[in-house]
């Protein structure tokens, strides 16, 4: 650490920017909306009215109970899929641990509104398999039934998060703690009880409050299944159709912005003081044993059913964009590449501004998140966690605030030369995916920095490097890896992000992809282009990831095992 | 060769300094001058504020609170690392992974603008006198520790630095190699003439190597000197236990009958020769467990020596010496005695007499 006064002119500068766009583009607009909520909406004055009368409409107290019920089992449903899979890759040898591991993560390269529909001709009262177990069994299945489905889409597509925080738990024990605890006489389940349980706790505990704030917050899976009692589809439908005056939104708002804080609190508390990781040598895992035969048998065919429900929104999605008409089938009635050609014929500017709209709020962010790292792990500026702070905040304001906030405080704002509301320019979209991802890259540049030596800096400012010139030839190629990450996570997830650009897409020429499958998926007709997007979407951001995966990998074979000995020995 | 004819080597001074890390003490006052083209050492346990001190010599961690460096004549206290000049080794040598050995020892002179030719011969000569020439294209990962720590020693030499730093260069390399790198350092700087200043808290590197020592405990410098008087002049307690093993007695000075008199418990008189400068009170007699002999109950004495008695303790094997514990009047005393030096091993429980070379006893201000 360097506590030198000097050379600090240029990071306070940059600072100060970077606090500058926070400010405006995150914390004025959230603070907006609180304010606003608190108004009275006729006097201006500030009152609890709103709330009072929020939470005597019986609709709103309905989607208030609704949302937290579907966020809580959406949860629970997560770690039934999720448990089975972590604990069988890191505890026993079988093949299937890699298959796992690599499609267990597909389900988050596509947002849940999208597979939504694709599930519904599925799962729903009439869908493939309903309609084969009525065939055979007699019986039908409500899946998709009202607040079912909900909670069933959400839960295939964010139990990822709970899989990967807890396989990167298990998979933290070292063996030694488990072998140390055998020796001294714990076995079994005493053994899973007092060692096992408990080192995974903190990873489970992130994962399921991810999973929560996520559900909580989404708009547009209950929008897309037509469950409007909840409280991001209330959000969205009171300023949609009544106006932004109106103060139900707000409080509403307030709402979702809370009880996000909450999960994330319950998340910091799991893990406060149990960095487990970084204690322990982190070797190896558990100590994995073979199966016997049978349990093969028994653990491939729970795993195969999991995965098979897990990427069906994948399948039919892929069914419903080749298929002709799928209405009371088990399967579509013919193929065609039809939709494909009326989506490239018609449609192009969705795909052209995702890539514009998502390329652009990557950038922004790993540059903001690149020299954000940098000011707050390596110069001594007052303030500068305040930076983290407000950057890591963003992931407590749901896309549908952040929406609102901006068209309350910029629709007032025209743009000179253009001579339009800020609100309603396609920048602004951008501005608000690069906000909403930030947190993701922030993390990504954060990690890379943390793992790079001081010395590695020290040592070029001894041999006459300035700070500026040891952050240009040093530490940013020694980040790329990491800047690469985050780039690719925040472009990955903004391509597809749907409940901000929702409330701020103002003509259909600026709309992104995911608003396009969300108009297309409106009407019957639309379903098979909507898919055939939606699908592009699914592409665009796998081939995204597997080519950066590939250049991270590359390029780090060649110097990895130095960065680690110089890490070790530098900590 | 090029390398360190440019720059004639100066000495280091630091004045009255004093650092805080937030509200530790870390150095408390410290003054040292450091003579041109010396190899000095600054020794002491972890937390002695050692490296601190080297640290700030190049420029990094806190402001000093007070006082100043000079390298040569120069002021270089608020001096930024990049404008210093002094090369610094690092402990776990910093290389960077993502650019070959060549591109690595190139980069000082790239920063000091240096012409392209002449950055290419200046390398090469740097990477031939550490023996790396053959190396150069490859990567920091694919070399052996050793290697890496000589591309971290060419990289520092090439930009022909006024002082050279090294930070216990030594400590990630294996028993072996530690030896046969502190004599290519030491050759190195010999040929270079480089003032260098070396951190260590190993007293066997401090003594092979340095012309003179620093003993730093608890941010204060202890004693400075060269390794023999060191070890046999220590000024207080933690220089004589920390530079080789000692026997430390605790007691008072009289004066009886013209001659004056160590006293201490357990009935332990050592006759001092006339070397007490006003001592009095209590003080701390220190010898070496060499200058301690040991023989059995019974036989002959050793001429010209103090006898006491006592019974081993201990005794262990260590090779060339056998070490053993006695006790003598209720305190431990380390005798060494050589292996094969004509008598035989005593056992633990034997009584024994001990024979002390009192010209060899120190006093110390406990």
């Amino acid at each position: 650490m360097n506590l030198f006064a000097r050379g600090q002119l240029g990071p306070g500068v940059v600072a100060l920017f970077i606090g500058l766009f926070l400010l405006v583009f995150l914390v004025v607009p959230v603070l907006q909306v609180i304010y606003v909520a608190f108004q009275d909406p006729n006097t201006g004055a500030l009152t609890l009215i709103n709330f009072i009368d929020f939470f005597r409409t019986s609709l709103f107290q309905e989607s208030f109970f609704n949302s937290l019920y579907v966020a809580a089992m959406a949860v629970v449903v997560s770690s039934i899929f999720a448990l089975p899979l972590a604990y069988f890759t890191t505890r026993f040898n079988f093949g299937g641990a890699l298959l796992i591991q690599t499609l267990g993560f597909v389900p988050l390269i596509m947002p849940p509104f999208v597979g939504a529909v694709a599930m519904t001709l599925l799962f729903g009262a009439n869908g493939s398999v309903n309609l084969l177990l009525d065939e055979w069994l007699g019986f039908t299945i409500p899946f998709m039934e009202g607040l079912n489905g909900v909670i069933f889409v959400e839960s295939v597509h964010y139990f990822p998060f709970i899989l990967i925080n807890l396989s990167a738990a298990l998979l933290n024990i070292d063996r030694e703690m488990e072998e140390s605890a055998q020796n001294l006489g714990a076995s079994g389940f005493r053994l899973f009880k007092r060692i096992v349980f408990p080192l995974a706790m903190p990873g489970y505990v992130a994962g399921a409050s991810l999973v929560f704030l996520k559900v909580f917050d989404d708009l547009g899976t209950p929008l897309l299944l037509n469950v409007n009692k909840m409280l991001a589809p209330q959000a969205y439908l009171r300023i949609t159709s009544i106006g932004i005056s109106d103060p139900m939104g707000y409080v509403i708002s307030v709402i979702l912005v809370a009880i996000s804080l909450m999960a994330l609190w319950a998340s910091f508390l799991a893990l406060r003081g149990k960095d487990y990781a970084t204690i322990q040598k982190g070797g190896g895992g558990l100590m994995k044993r073979d199966l016997r035969p049978w349990e093969k048998v028994a653990c491939y065919a729970i795993v195969t059913f999991i995965l098979l429900l897990v990427l069906s929104p994948h399948l039919g999605l892929m069914l419903l964009s080749f298929g002709t008409i799928w209405s009371y089938a088990v399967l579509p009635d013919g193929f065609t590449w039809a939709h494909y050609v009326n989506v490239f014929a018609s449609s192009t500017q969705y795909i052209t501004n995702t890539l514009l709209y998502a390329g652009l709020a990557a950038l922004i962010d790993v540059i903001l998140g690149t020299a954000i790292a940098y000011i707050v792990l390596r110069t001594g500026l007052v303030g500068r966690k305040w930076l983290d702070y407000a950057a890591m905040g963003a992931v407590a304001v749901p896309g549908v605030v952040l929406g609102i906030g901006y068209l309350r405080t910029f629709y007032a704002f025209d743009v000179p030369i253009i001579d339009k509301p800020l609100a309603t320019w396609w920048v602004i979209i951008v501005v608000a995916l690069a906000i909403r991802r930030l947190p993701y890259a922030l993390r990504a540049c954060m990690a890379a920095l943390e793992q790079l030596s001081v010395m590695l800096e020290e040592a070029a400012e001894n041999l006459g490097a300035t700070k500026s010139r040891t952050v240009r030839r040093i530490v940013v190629p020694l980040m790329s890896g990491g800047i690469l990450a985050g780039f690719v996570t925040s472009f990955a997830t903004a391509s597809v992000e749907l409940s901000a650009t929702i409330m701020l897409v103002s003509a259909e020429s600026d709309a992104p992809l995911a608003y396009g499958i969300y108009e297309f998926m409106q009407s019957a007709a639309g379903r098979g282009p909507g898919a055939a997007l939606g699908i592009i979407a699914v592409l665009i951001v796998g081939i995204g990831t597997y080519v950066s995966h590939r250049i991270i990998e590359r390029g780090r074979i060649e110097w990895t095992a130095d960065a680690a000995v110089t890490a070790g020995a530098g900590a | 060769m090029t390398i360190g004819i440019g720059t004639p080597a100066v000495g280091v001074t630091l004045e009255d300094i004093s650092v805080s890390f937030e509200t530790t003490e870390v150095l408390k006052g410290v003054d040292l001058t450091v003579e041109a083209g010396e190899f000095f050492t600054f020794l002491g346990p972890s937390g002695s504020g050692k490296s601190t001190l080297l640290r700030l010599i190049a420029g990094f961690g806190p402001l000093p609170l007070s006082g100043r460096v000079l390298i040569g004549n120069d002021d270089v206290t608020r001096l930024p690392p990049w404008k210093r000049n002094v090369g610094m080794v690092f402990q776990s040598y910093a290389l960077w992974p993502h650019m070959t050995v060549r591109k690595n020892v190139a980069f000082g002179l790239v920063e000091r603008k240096v012409a392209a030719g002449e950055i290419r011969r200046r390398v090469d000569t740097a990477l031939n006198l550490v023996g790396l020439l053959d190396f150069a294209e490859r990567r920091p990962s694919q070399l052996s520790g050793g290697q890496q720590q000589r591309v971290a020693l060419a990289r520092t030499i090439v930009i022909e630095p006024r002082v050279l730093l090294l930070d216990e260069p030594l400590s990630n390399l294996d028993a072996n190699l530690r030896i046969q790198m502190r004599r290519e350092i030491l050759e190195l700087q010999r040929k270079l003439m480089l003032t260098t200043i070396f951190v260590t808290h190993d007293q066997e590197e401090a003594n092979t190597t340095s012309d003179r020592i620093a003993v730093l405990n608890d941010g204060v410098i202890q004693q400075v000197g060269s390794p023999i008087e060191l070890y046999d002049r220590p000024v207080n307690r933690f220089v004589a236990d920390f530079l080789g093993s000692a026997n430390l007695i605790d007691g008072v000075i009289e004066n009886a009958d013209g001659r004056t008199l160590f006293r201490a418990s357990g009935d332990i008189t050592i006759p001092l020769h006339g070397r007490i400068a006003g001592a009095a009170g209590g003080l701390t007699a220190m010898f070496r467990p060499q200058s301690l002999s040991i023989r059995g109950a019974g036989d002959p004495a050793v001429e010209g020596a103090m006898p006491l008695s006592g019974r081993v303790e201990h005794r262990e094997f260590l090779g060339s010496l056998v070490r053993y514990t006695v006790t003598v009047g209720g305190h431990a005393l380390l005798v060494d005695d050589s292996h094969q030096a004509g008598h035989r091993t005593y056992d633990t429980g034997e009584e024994v007499a001990l024979y002390l070379d009192t010209e060899q006893v120190r006093l110390l201000t406990s």
